[in-house]
């Protein structure tokens, strides 16, 4: 295939990309979304076998069936409450397949078209500097977000003393490396800023705490792209140029979106540690206010005699795998004539959407599943909010207390409706270490359990 | 006439990309940013394209094993990812 022609077929390809995209904007476009997703990429792939410098195709294929039975396995075995750290693998590997290619690039600059061997462009090498720390930076980032999230090491953030300006350092000279490098084609240099890159991934994620893992997975989202895009510089390749700013266009809005969902500025979470002081703090009080506790049947009775009922599912409900329960629960209730919503904050669960998709996958109705600036207003008007799972998202310190950590953080004003139930393990405090005052209020009833047993719990209680 | 840099036509094409990015992602409907992610994780692979180059052409045994281990993890992504998308987009479509 000529130069011009396979150029074109690239075209092709991108635009198929942004219509993939573009078709996320509704649930009903979004299969026709995904289906220009894939023939973008069949015809990347094709065209790129087709390229004539492509001359040996047993690796290949062979590369390409191996990886594609690996994914087609996982994607089908996968729960649905493990997708995030699903996602943070994933990111893990693209970034780790952008250091590799960076790599041939370096070590076979024709196979590339990029020059010879000690004779690639300063700017190439630029290029396959960034790239490469990028992907690095992602590969190990991704790693440690995917422990975190699966339980392998503690969520809690791991804070040591100089961690900071070691971090700064590291960038310091990972930036003087990309510059020596560019300047020298050193093979030893680009190895050496390869492990530093892989340190420095390592150390940006390990501070940062389970509740922010929205923001660093969307992040992480954004650099793979911003990888790609830096590989697409180097083979000077448009596809990958665009298809990698997209993709990091598109985790960069999404880590926004998720900082604001939290009041938090971006340096702030990368800075880590949000929870470690809190928590001391709170300890501190250490004084026992009065609460009401209830059973399923008192929850169940007051839900029978409602006329709305807000449902805030957090993270606790993926934790406990209690969406089909509660979607259970929450269909016995409509049939009593209840009106039945669901809640969802921006950054409920552990990546962007994740409470949507459970729900989803529990066949809840996408129109009874509302975003905060949609249901808030309600409310006021609705006699119960179930609260399940979630907690510093419903905590009103946000709006009342400035001193409060979560201060200035939206959030769900379930304090509004004439009743709460909350559905909670114990009376420990949320992630953020805070006390929450909506524990203490009058119209507030406390379930203790765990989300699905207490789900199923008031099945049978509304059952009876 | 001097010919323009690939770089600054590179530099061209990115840009305006993170543009077009920048809107279409807006517009994406907050229910559907997981499978955005998943799906956004899916054609980022589109770096296997510099890995089938590297595993096809090149001569160099170490050459073609980083372009082949970057051709499989590519492909789980690729695969991975949309399989994953699909999966989650038909929760959201299916019929009750």
């Amino acid at each position: 295939m000529s130069a011009n022609l396979s150029a074109l077929a690239y075209l092709v390809s991108s635009v198929c990309f942004i219509l993939a995209l573009q078709g996320l904007s509704s649930a009903k476009t979004s299969q026709r979304g995904l289906t220009f997703g894939v023939a973008g990429m069949v015809l990347a792939i094709v065209t790129t076998l087709a390229s004539p410098i492509v001359t040996t195709y047993g690796w290949l294929i062979s590369g390409i069936i191996v990886g594609g039975v690996i994914g087609t396995l996982i994607a089908k075995k996968i729960q649905m409450t493990a997708l995030p750290q699903l996602v943070a693998a994933f990111h893990s590997l693209v970034g780790l397949a952008a250091v590799f290619v960076a790599a041939a690039a370096l070590l076979e600059p024709q196979a590339f078209n990029i020059g010879e061997v000690s004779l690639i462009a300063a700017g190439s090498l630029v290029e396959m500097g960034l790239g490469v720390a990028i992907g690095a930076i992602t590969f190990t980032g991704s790693l440690v977000a995917f422990a975190k999230l699966q339980g392998l090491v503690s969520g809690n953030p791991l804070i040591f003393k100089g961690q900071h300006p070691l971090n700064a350092l590291l960038g310091v000279g990972l930036i003087l490396m990309i510059v020596l490098f560019a300047m020298s084609e050193s093979h030893s240099l680009f190895w050496a800023l390869t492990v530093v890159a892989l340190l420095l991934g390592f150390l940006l994620i390990l501070p940062i705490g389970g509740a922010d893992m929205p923001v660093v997975i969307s992040m992480l989202n954004s650099y793979s792209g911003w990888a790609a895009a830096g590989i697409g510089f180097t083979l000077a390749n448009s596809l990958l140029i665009i298809t990698g700013a997209l993709v990091g266009a598109s985790g960069a809005i999404l880590s926004y979106i998720m900082c604001k969902g939290m009041n938090r500025s971006i340096f702030n979470i990368i800075l880590g540690g949000f929870g470690g002081e809190q928590v001391a703090a709170a300890q501190g009080k250490g004084e026992q206010r009065p609460y009401k506790s209830g059973s399923a049947e008192d929850a169940g009775f007051i839900m029978k005699n409602a006329k709305s009922v807000i449902i805030v599912p957090g993270y606790g409900m993926a934790v406990a795998q209690a969406q089909h329960a509660l979607r259970e629960m929450g269909d016995i209730l409509k049939k009593e004539g209840v009106q039945v919503r669901y809640a969802i904050h921006p950054v409920a669960g552990r990546m962007p959407g994740h409470m949507n998709v459970l729900l989803a996958e529990a066949n809840v109705p996408y129109e009874d599943v509302l975003e905060l600036d949609e249901i808030n207003r309600d409310f006021a008007q609705t006699d119960v909010a179930f609260v399940i799972g979630a907690n510093d998202v419903t905590n009103p310190a946000a709006k009342t207390d400035p001193k409060s950590p979560i201060y200035g953080m939206p959030i769900l004003d379930v304090e509004k409706a004439k009743t709460v139930l909350f559905v909670k393990r114990s009376m420990s405090p949320g992630y953020a270490g805070v006390d929450n005052d909506l524990f203490y209020k009058d119209n507030t009833m406390m379930l203790f359990g765990d989300a699905k047993k207490m789900c199923e719990q008031l099945i049978k209680a509304l059952e009876e | 006439m001097e010919l323009i840099s690939p770089f600054v036509l590179g530099l061209t094409v990115f840009i305006l990309a993170v543009f077009v990015g920048y809107y279409v992602v807006w517009k994406v409907t907050p229910a559907l940013h997981s499978p955005l992610m998943s799906v956004t994780n899916a054609i980022s692979s589109v770096i296997i394209v510099g890995a089938v180059l590297a595993a096809g052409s090149a001569q160099d045994p170490l050459t073609q094993f980083f372009g082949f281990a970057a051709v499989v993890m590519a492909s789980i992504n690729i695969f991975g990812g949309f399989l994953v998308t699909r999966r989650m987009l038909e929760m959201f479509n299916k019929k009750k």
